[in-house]
């Protein structure tokens, strides 16, 4: 008997084994056709924009395409001494080009980023190129002001050169890339970034052990009380959870200003005199009470679902085998309840590094964090590539967290309510 | 929670420090939300209890504030309840029909790559909301959808969606798929089994997928600053506007309402979780 005829037949003929691949990819396919309108949706409409901010972080086309000739031309110049007239014949050009186009402000306007000074000698060269004679570029453009004499203003443009630059993630750390091209810090009181940034870790970082020293004992609490009680304080846990943010944070802006509740009642104690009820709104104590406020529920609800299914008579062998309730405690429920802190520590700082609304509404000046600094750049300065850049920063940071977390916990476990 | 008899006296103190410690979380959670109520009543345009108010001077108390929020000529929250209710009701029809269909595909033990994709498809909810706002704005802005209804929409749909993928694929967990093999092999067309089998036992995990997208949508401001024009404004912006500059009590009206809003979606969660576990059978 040859092999052939030991392989199991399906009723049409065909091995079984083929007939099961077949099928199993069909299903395959069923399911991914499924998953594929939400997929595709959200590529394009979501993670490819996330995409195109890094392109749009780091692009420097701009000074590029505005001074082709003279980029061509500087590939010869070493860089030391002045350019050559070759380099300032191709720059008289592209110059010349641009105020046809009238586009010359926006390259004073990218060149003053660079190196300052930019602007009044370009306004300059606009009015005196117009007489301009041919030949001998050199000798007419660095008449028309001794800075364009200067070689530091030709190796900064020529800076600019290249296509790409890393030069908004540099800003947003404070540093820069000085005329030799060292990285360098900027001086140390104009270091507004890394102030933002090491604010955001430390808010996010104190709302987290806030929220955990809270949540649990009203976890523990929740879920060894009897079912009908239980049931009623978890409504305490979720009325806030479903509460709009902005209402949340309205109520703390009501008792945190200084006629409100809180004072009121510092001064009603006695702790602090009436006439000098301190600020708790508009400085880090507002983002720090509210934020912890608004947090909170994210940390109870994960500690819960893990305390749930502690079998309160493993604490009672504990007790029983000589152990105080403390040591019990320490010894048996603890170490049991890490996966849930581990769950609900992070979601909290993910949750938290990233917020935006309370911050801005309590936090005043020294209560901001770097989603406020995102915002400002994208709605006031309108600097996007440098908003993106940072957002970029941040979103590296939360997914690192969050490469954690699922590694800890599994994104699958995340419950809701 | 009582303490048996015989419990010694330093850990009943420490069981009494315990319920305390629990009792004051449990007003810092929820007494904010309760100062609100009163003070929406304020005849004053003081955002504290006046002495009337502690007295319970009826004469302290009236609704003037709720009649502006309605009738109050230059307020803007009609419009802006208009625009939120209709914002909401298509983002929570489209997150939940994209979403479900979606969790259905990804709960298949046929999937391949599942890990990531669920990854990209919870992505929304893990990034933060700044970040995605920026992004969605620069595509709306390409596509032209910048300050329209659609584009806001859209944008809700994404934040949304995540919801409904874990509640949806949660209750799918449990789902017994003999089933709809059973249905099949009876001769069923698998629409026919959808809707006669699979949907009516996982509608509970849907409807409270969409009360989530609902809510998401309908509390969402990061988003909807970068993409809102004047006519797309919304509740949750007009309360941004009015918290910044000046604290009315007309906003204070606006939040009761909303809270009385949230507490019924919560009721109605609560209230489906219960009937999906019983559904499934799971006794806690």
């Amino acid at each position: 008997m040859s092999s052939e005829t030991q392989k199991i037949l399906t009723t049409d003929g065909i091995p079984l084994e083929v007939s099961l691949k077949r099928s199993e990819r069909k299903n395959k396919i069923k399911a991914f056709l499924l998953v594929a309108p939400l997929l595709l949706f959200l590529i394009i409409t979501y993670i490819f924009p996330i995409g195109s901010m890094l392109t749009r972080s780091i692009d420097d086309k701009m000074v590029t395409e505005m001074l082709p000739k003279t980029y061509k031309a500087m590939e010869k110049w070493d860089g030391k001494e002045l350019p050559s007239e070759e380099v300032f014949e191709a720059f008289y050009f592209d110059f010349k080009n641009l105020v046809e186009e009238k586009r010359e402000g926006k390259l004073s306007t990218q060149l003053n980023y660079t190196k300052n000074g930019f602007k009044s000698i370009i306004k300059k060269l606009r009015r005196k190129s117009k007489s301009f004679e041919e030949g001998n570029y050199k000798e007419q453009i660095m008449a028309v002001h001794k800075r364009w004499a200067n070689v530091e203003y030709w190796r900064a443009i020529q800076r600019r050169a290249p296509a790409y630059t890393g030069q908004k993630y540099l800003k947003g750390l404070d540093m820069y890339k000085n005329e030799s091209g060292e990285i360098v810090s900027v001086d140390e009181d104009r270091r507004i970034h890394r102030v933002l940034w090491l604010r955001t870790l430390e808010i996010a970082f104190f709302v987290t052990l806030f929220c955990f020293l809270m949540a649990y004992p009203i976890a523990h609490l929740l879920a060894t009380l009897p079912m009908k009680y239980s049931n009623l304080l978890m409504i305490c846990v979720l009325l806030p959870f479903w509460t709009s943010l902005l209402v949340r944070t309205a109520s703390w802006m009501i008792l945190l200003q200084q006629q409100g509740m809180v004072n009121d009642f510092f001064v009603w104690i006695g702790l602090v005199g009436d006439d000098s009820r301190p600020e708790m709104m508009f400085n880090k104590t507002g983002s720090y009470v509210a934020m912890t406020q608004i947090l909170l529920p994210f940390m109870v609800l994960p500690l819960y679902s893990v305390m749930k299914t502690i079998s309160p008579s493993l604490m009672r062998a504990g007790k029983s085998l000589g152990g105080t309730p403390l040591v019990a405690f320490w010894k048996v429920y603890f170490p049991l309840t890490i996966p849930g802190i581990g769950a609900g520590c992070l979601l909290v700082f993910i949750l938290a590094i990233g917020y935006y609304i309370t911050p801005a509404l309590v936090g005043g000046a020294s209560g901001t964090l770097i989603s406020n600094q995102i915002a400002f750049h994208m709605k006031s300065t309108l600097d996007w590539s440098f908003a993106s850049a940072m957002g970029l920063m941040l979103l590296t940071g939360v997914l690192a967290i969050y490469w954690v977390y699922n590694k800890i916990v599994g994104v699958d476990n995340i419950k809701l309510g | 929670m009582a303490l048996p008899k015989h419990t010694e006296i330093h850990y009943r103190i420490w069981h009494y420090i315990y319920l305390t410690i629990c009792a004051s979380v449990f007003f810092f959670l929820i007494a904010p939300l309760f100062v609100i109520f009163p003070l929406s009543f304020n005849a004053e345009m003081f955002l504290s209890f006046s002495e009337g108010m502690l007295r319970l001077d009826p004469d302290a108390f009236s609704t003037r504030w709720y009649k502006d929020m309605i009738y109050g000529t230059k307020n803007p929250w009609g419009l802006a309840a208009r625009n939120s209710f209709i914002i909401a009701i298509f983002a929570t029809i489209g997150s939940v029909l994209l979403g479900t269909v979606a969790a259905l595909g990804l709960s298949s033990r046929h999937m391949p790559y599942k890990g990531l994709i669920m990854a990209v498809l919870i992505s929304p909810m893990i990034v933060p909301l700044i970040i995605s706002g920026v992004a969605i704005f620069f595509f709306m802005a390409k596509a032209g959808l910048a300050a329209t209804h659609t584009g806001i929409v859209l944008a809700h749909i994404i934040l949304g969606t995540p919801f409904v993928v874990i509640t949806v694929t949660a209750t799918l967990s449990g789902f017994d798929h003999s089933v709809t093999r059973a249905a099949a092999s009876l001769g069923s067309h698998p629409i026919n089994t959808f809707m006669k089998i699979t949907l009516p036992l996982i509608l509970p995990g849907v409807i409270s997928g969409g009360l989530f997208a609902f809510v998401t949508s309908f509390d969402e401001v990061v988003v909807v600053l970068f993409l809102a024009g004047l006519e797309n404004t919304t509740i949750p912006i007009q309360m941004w506007t009015g918290l910044r500059e000046q604290l009315s009590p007309t906003i204070l009206a606006v939040a009761t309402c909303l809270i009385i809003l949230s507490t019924l979606m919560l009721v109605t969660a609560e209230l489906l979780r219960r009937r999906s576990e019983r559904l499934r059978g799971i006794n806690r």
